[in-house]
């Protein structure tokens, strides 16, 4: 019984966090002469991925029934473009703006989640032809690139700097570093901890399962498969939307080519994290290490300075390609043991 | 209404419609500039070639038309669709330049290798990533866009690397004639030409086409029945990829140079909406390799129509993933339930009165 609980999908999940501390634990031997190994290398791998936290989380909730989002990126990109068009050019309140964001964010999860689960459209179809039209809607909004300078509270919120109490030291030149965190890793880890506690406490969260586990036992069981669906590409979308606003704290500017490949980071990230391509098996928890795992790649690359920056993307790219073959060995083992 | 119905019923009803809706677009927006009312249809020859919009639109359309060969043949066999085509198409073109160039080399007008290796290994790769993409569906039950998604990134950033982060431009009039003219004629829509009677040349001699479309209604089925279906996926991957890899080796020599940041960009939501529009299920099964090609002329024709009236290629994606969600949620069961039931209701009603 004990045997069987240490199932497949933990073991992933340890793998990926022996990856993560492996990796990490080199990046610092190899490059301790660059500050690599101070507390603040860290934060900033949670600084920079923020986004993509939220994002994550929202993708492994659509993974989990089975389903995927690919619409991520490009709806960043629109975010990011409609935040700093309109607080440059139209002049807005920083909050409605955000509020506006995350509006569009839950209409376009409206639209998408009905396509898949009303009209039974393969997802990556719909969320396809999202990803295309977020991309051109960021053109039609504009297509220079626009940096956020002068709204006042934007600005400010971007430069917060919230200090920890502890892992304080003292730098070459003599000045004490205090490690700090900006706003959107707040936002970020909130976010994380929410889904994490819906996943397992929440109807909702357990439905989310039940449908991607088996589609057919589900219904059976009474469970409205169709808004389930519907409600897991809402959250998504609003998730992601949340991630733009992150995003958006980070980069303080909009481009047409913004967060290219976004989808791709989400997607690996999830899937490095254990959570299944076919639904019903995953865990919040893994997408937050697969997001370190991430961001510790192109950290890397960047922290080597002579790397081209492709080569974090084709990092990302193999390491996707070694857990779905993972994955689907360990399918084929459980297919066989049955 | 059972005429009409008959006409609706027609396989190449829908990819024949939008072009006709294409047409007329075109009539109207000429009429209403005050041009002659066919000008899109007038083809003359100016400087000793074909010149005309028509002539245009086939000759874009070519690598649409040569990858939604590809699409069509793994949409029919996996259920699934391969969003790397636009990435290898890229890859394939930054091979063939670096080779042609040599490493590290911006521009150049000499040759480093003959013509003929440079090409055959850009499109001997894009084999390999079709290999890639198959292995990983067939033998490993990946889903299809999983699997493709990480060539879908990866073959760009591969690209990359292969020519340093550079622009590498082939001046040669030898690597300029697949985007050229052949005699009068555009290369590309010879090379098109060429392609399409192959395939269908084969899937209508040999009886792969008929295997296809049986592993693609019923994997397990066609298995017990005879078929090594794994082999039969895998190999529409590798033509898939052949595909993508002569269509990259056509847009890289239209521009004699490959940028791997946008060679093929986008191109794979222009295939996959070929296909869908060709009347073809993406749910895998049967297939119709006519409609997929005149898919492909018709969202030529749609972007063409787009530029003519002034949309950026920025925001022509948005536009077409409308037309993708429309076509896509007709074609879907439950549409298509709720459309029967609504007629049915009008017929009792029709009755009952």
């Amino acid at each position: 019984m004990k045997n069987k609980k240490i199932s497949s999908n933990t073991i992933l999940l340890f793998i990926t966090i022996a990856l993560f501390v492996v990796m990490y634990a080199a990046g610092c031997i190899v490059y301790s002469a660059k500050g690599f190994s101070h507390l603040q290398t860290f934060l900033n791998i949670l600084i920079n991925n923020a986004g993509l936290l939220c994002v994550a989380c929202g993708m492994t909730c659509v993974m989990l029934t089975g389903g995927i989002d690919i619409s991520v990126g490009s709806l960043i990109a629109m975010d990011c473009m409609l935040l700093s068009v309109g607080m440059e050019r139209w002049h807005m309140n920083a909050i409605a703006l955000c509020v506006l964001v995350l509006v569009i964010g839950i209409v376009f999860g409206l639209v998408q989640g009905f396509c898949i689960g009303y009209l039974e459209i393969q997802p990556f179809i719909v969320t396809m032809a999202g990803m295309f039209f977020g991309r051109g809607m960021t053109a039609v909004i504009c297509t220079d690139q626009v940096s956020i300078s002068s709204n006042k509270l934007f600005v400010a919120l971007a430069n917060m700097k919230i200090p920890l109490p502890f892992g304080a030291y003292t730098s070459r030149r003599g000045i004490v570093q205090v490690p700090y965190i900006r706003i959107s890793v707040v936002i970020a880890l909130v976010v994380l901890v929410v889904i994490f506690l819906m996943l397992r406490y929440t109807k909702f969260g357990r439905n989310l399962y039940a449908v991607g586990g088996n589609e057919t036992s589900a219904t059976m069981m009474g469970l409205n498969v169709k808004k389930t669906k519907l409600k897991a590409y809402v959250l998504s979308s609003f998730l992601c939307s949340i991630g733009g606003i992150c995003y958006c704290l980070n980069t303080m500017s909009g481009s047409v080519q913004q967060a290219k490949g976004l989808e791709m980071n989400a997607i690996s990230s999830a899937v490095i994290g254990g959570t299944l391509l076919t639904g019903g098996v995953g865990n919040v928890i893994g997408s937050f290490f697969g997001v370190l795992i991430n961001g510790t790649i192109s950290t890397l690359v960047k922290t080597n300075g002579k790397l081209l920056s492709s080569w974090s993307n084709i990092a990302v790219a193999a390491l996707l390609c070694f857990f779905i073959v993972l994955q689907s060995i360990f399918a084929k083992i459980k297919n066989s043991k049955n | 209404m059972s005429k009409i119905k008959k006409i609706t019923g027609q396989p190449l009803f829908l990819p024949i419609f939008c072009m006709l809706l294409v047409m007329a677009v075109n009539i109207f927006y000429d009429l209403g500039s005050g041009r002659f009312a066919f000008n899109f249809f007038t083809v003359s020859i100016r400087n000793g070639v074909l010149y005309g919009r028509l002539i245009d639109i086939l000759n874009r359309g070519s690598e649409i038309a040569i990858l939604a060969i590809g699409m069509t043949l793994v949409v029919s066999a996996s259920a699934g669709t391969d969003i790397s085509v636009g990435s290898v198409m890229s890859l394939t073109a930054s091979l063939c330049c670096m080779l042609l160039a040599g490493y590290g080399v911006a521009s150049t007008n000499t040759l480093a290798v003959p013509l003929i290796v440079g090409v055959l290994a850009g499109i001997l790769l894009a084999c390999v990533c079709g290999a890639f993409n198959g292995f990983l569906v067939a033998y490993l039950n990946v889903q299809p866009m999983v699997a493709t998604l990480i060539l879908f990134s990866a073959a760009r950033a591969i690209g990359l690397l292969l020519c340093n982060n550079l622009i590498v431009y082939v001046r040669n009039d030898a690597f300029k004639f697949f985007g050229g003219y052949l005699g009068f004629i555009p290369t590309p829509i010879v090379i098109a030409a060429i392609c399409i009677a192959v395939v269908s040349l084969v899937l209508k001699r040999t009886a792969l086409g008929m295997y296809i479309q049986s592993v693609g209604i019923n994997k397990d089925a066609s298995r017990i029945a005879g078929l090594n279906s794994e082999k039969i996926i895998f190999l529409c991957y590798i033509v898939c990829g052949l595909m993508a890899g002569i269509a990259g080796i056509v847009a890289s020599s239209r521009i004699s140079s490959a940028d791997s940041n946008n060679i093929g960009l986008n191109y794979e939501l222009d295939a996959i909406l070929a296909v869908a529009l060709g009347g073809n299920s993406l749910g895998g099964g049967k297939f119709n390799l006519a409609g997929s090609i005149i898919g492909a002329y018709t969202i030529q024709a749609i972007t063409t129509t787009l530029f003519a009236l002034g949309v950026s290629s920025d925001q022509a994606p948005v536009y077409k993933a409308i037309i993708v969600i429309i076509i896509v949620a007709i074609q879907a069961p439950p549409f298509n339930a709720w459309v029967k039931r609504l007629s049915a209701k009008k017929a009792l009603a029709k009755g009952g009165a």
